[in-house]
């Protein structure tokens, strides 16, 4: 049976929701797998409601547009919940049964009563991620709240690899064929300078994706599916 | 031919000079003609074009797949007027105008008045490409409806958007069913790639002498336009042979063939029998065309349909567009239940697949119909085409409206409730406006069991 998980991303805008889910998207298809994302949104401003809706899969996708039935919820800030800052109300609607709901928090929210009971009575697996302590603890600033939930739910599909991780981040932020076409040598120090700042920054959006990894590992969440360097995905359970 | 004398030949269709443009100074003929590389395009058959040619696969958007299908078509000239989704598209088209792919190029003033254009154009013989979208082509329609009976070759593309209120530019594709009764030739295309290969084949299947007719070809809005998908083209160093209309069925107007003949013998003007006499062949020998288009589908695009593991078949799901891609994963949906389910994709609607569906449907017990818009037309064109040849309960459903995305749990329930006869909850529209009163705790179970 294909491996196939519809993932929601719902967060607020400035935490780059849109940019990890890209991120993520591309580490799939980097270790082999195929992935389509849909970003979602409306005024682009700090704070406002925004989704993503990304689809990762061993075979081929042809489905299309918004995912309104998600195996997986990301929730990137507990105000999606706590304010209803979410295009889906209430902030799981749709969730399928059995499905899983990572929410950025330290340690398990206070949810509405009603709420909780209907996720328990669909067996949603709740992972709480503190995905914004962990960047600022590893990266010193809460701006890779993102990469964190990214390296999570890497570990949780388990449709990617670190290896795919980090050639994602680094084309994201350098651009393909940046790195391999002109060495530092070649380039002015300007550049150079600036290359540095950005080799420090995916240096420490790495470290970020890293140990949220290590963190969903740790608590068990992590797929069954091993997915090795060669993007085979192999049944190791 | 050197780049300093490509420099010097900028040429309308007929060949002349054209005057609009200034002449490039002499001391700049070193310069790169910035139509070099269209003037060097090789002219190759279609078979050749869609068969032979080597194909190369690239990750882009619907819009930019109907500019590359324009780019290797000899186009002549093209004329719209900018609507949401469409406008890109055509942007893009006055980028290949730029580039001297197309010949010639404009704004026109609204729809009514680019459909009237694209009407003279074709007339006058040469081939034409447009686009529009939702409340575009519901304005432009009563040029467009006039194209098939003028016997006018040209190609249209609908990029399907909201018409009704409350007024929207999402994907609902509730137009193609005003384009139905035209008398034009239409497709339906799934994706990028469909978008493609359909927009290329329209143009050489509208000129063949014994069909004649404009070919609209149309796609689900943002769906297909704005998003990327693979595509496979052959090189765009390659075109189309140009339209001859020299050769045509229907003699080109000009200074010889002045429009006032048609005027003269109109049969508008005389409420008699020959008029209505006129009418009448007029329009049998229309849809004659249409059908006759069927043997350059099957030649061209492999069929008006292309049906999928209908063997042992529960249910068969038929759609259209970008009902097709979410029917695609529905399958595998019903493949996990252990649900045998098979597809048939509906590439061309008019002329409309009758005899393939009913040979495809004989055995079929349950059909499932999603479509993107409200009034269910191609369930309606299937139930028309099969009564009588199949025994198959049709569920017309389920819709999504407006332009939403189609779960694809929706598809999956409805054939559920097909096979186990549950009350759905994405009921066909005959059963909301009807007088059936519906449980709201029977129909409930969707968004529990999904």
């Amino acid at each position: 049976m294909a491996v196939r998980f519809n993932i929601r991303m719902a967060g607020v805008g400035g935490q780059g929701v849109v940019t990890g889910s890209h991120i993520f998207s591309t580490a799939v298809i980097n270790a082999g797998g195929e992935s389509t994302i849909v970003p979602f949104y409306g005024s682009e401003k700090r704070m406002a409601p925004v989704e993503s809706y990304v689809r990762v899969s061993d075979e081929p996708i042809y489905e299309i547009g918004e995912i309104t039935f998600p195996h997986i919820l990301l929730i990137f800030h507990p105000q999606c919940i706590t304010h209803g800052k979410s295009y889906t109300n209430p902030w799981y609607f749709g969730l399928k049964k059995d499905g899983v709901a990572l929410i950025n928090n330290v340690g398990p929210m206070k949810l509405q009563t009603d709420h909780a009971q209907e996720l328990a009575d669909l067996n949603v697996k709740i992972y709480y991620l503190p995905a914004t302590k962990l960047s600022l603890e590893v990266a010193g600033i809460d701006l890779a709240t993102n990469m964190a939930m990214v390296g999570a739910i890497g570990a949780i599909t388990g449709l990617t690899n670190m290896e795919a991780l980090e050639q994602a981040v680094k084309d994201r932020f350098l651009g393909k064929g940046f790195v391999v076409s002109g060495g530092t040598a070649a380039l002015d120090s300007v550049v150079e300078r600036k290359f540095k700042k950005k080799a420090e920054l995916i240096g420490k959006n790495l470290a970020v994706v890293k140990a949220a990894w290590d963190f969903a590992e740790q608590n068990g969440w992590a797929a069954t599916q091993k997915t090795t360097s060669t993007g085979q995905a192999a049944a190791t359970a | 031919m050197s780049e300093a004398l490509e420099a010097e030949v900028k040429t309308n269709p007929q060949g002349d000079p054209i005057t609009s443009t200034a002449a490039a100074p002499t001391t700049q003929v070193a310069k790169k003609d910035p139509h070099g590389e269209a003037k060097r395009q090789k002219v190759v058959s279609p078979e050749y074009m869609f068969f032979e040619a080597p194909r190369e696969r690239e990750f882009i958007t619907g819009s930019e797949c109907a500019k590359e299908a324009v780019r290797r078509s000899n186009v002549d000239l093209s004329v719209a007027y900018p609507i949401t989704p469409q406008s890109e598209t055509m942007q893009l088209i006055g980028v290949l105008y730029g580039e001297g792919y197309v010949k010639e190029y404009y704004r026109g003033e609204e729809e009514y008045g680019v459909m009237s254009a694209i009407a003279g154009a074709s007339r006058a013989g040469v081939r034409c490409f447009t686009a529009t979208a939702g409340p575009g082509t519901l304005r432009g329609i009563e040029p467009i409806a006039s194209w098939p009976g003028h016997r006018l070759p040209a190609v249209a593309m609908f990029t399907c958007r909201v018409v009704n209120a409350p007024l929207a530019i999402q994907p609902d594709n509730i137009e193609i069913t005003y384009l139905l009764n035209c008398g034009m030739i239409l497709f339906h295309s799934e994706n990028q790639q469909d978008l493609f290969d359909f927009l290329m084949k329209a143009f050489v299947i509208s000129e063949k002498n014994d069909v004649t007719l404009p070919v609209g070809v149309a796609c689900d809005g943002f769906f297909v336009t704005h998003a990327r998908g693979y595509c496979s083209m052959p090189d765009r160093g390659l075109k189309l042979p140009p339209r001859e209309a020299w050769r045509g069925a229907v003699p080109v107007l000009d200074a010889e063939n002045p429009p006032a003949r048609l005027s003269r013998d109109a049969p508008v003007q005389k409420s008699n029998f020959m008029a209505y006499n006129i009418h009448a062949v007029w329009q049998q020998e229309v849809w004659a065309a249409v059908e006759r288009s069927r043997k350059y589908i099957e030649l061209y695009m492999g069929g008006l349909v292309e049906a999928q593991n209908l063997e042992d078949a529960e249910v068969v799901l038929i759609a259209s567009g970008s009902a097709l891609a979410q029917s695609r994963e529905a399958l595998r949906l019903c493949k996990d239940k252990g649900i045998k389910a098979g597809l048939i994709k509906i590439r061309s609607l008019r002329p409309f697949p009758t005899a393939e569906l009913r040979k495809l449907c004989k055995n079929a017990k349950l059909i499932v119909v999603p479509e993107f818009n409200y009034v269910g037309w191609l369930a309606k064109e299937v139930a028309t085409a099969i009564f009588g040849y199949s025994k198959a309960k049709i569920i017309a459903g389920p819709h999504v409206y407006g332009g939403m995305s189609m779960p694809v749990e929706m598809i999956l329930d409805e054939i559920v409730c097909g096979l186990t006869g549950k009350k759905s909850s994405s009921v066909p529209s005959s059963d909301i406006m009807g007088a059936t009163e519906v449980d709201p705790a029977e129909v409930s179970h969707f968004l529990q069991n999904i």
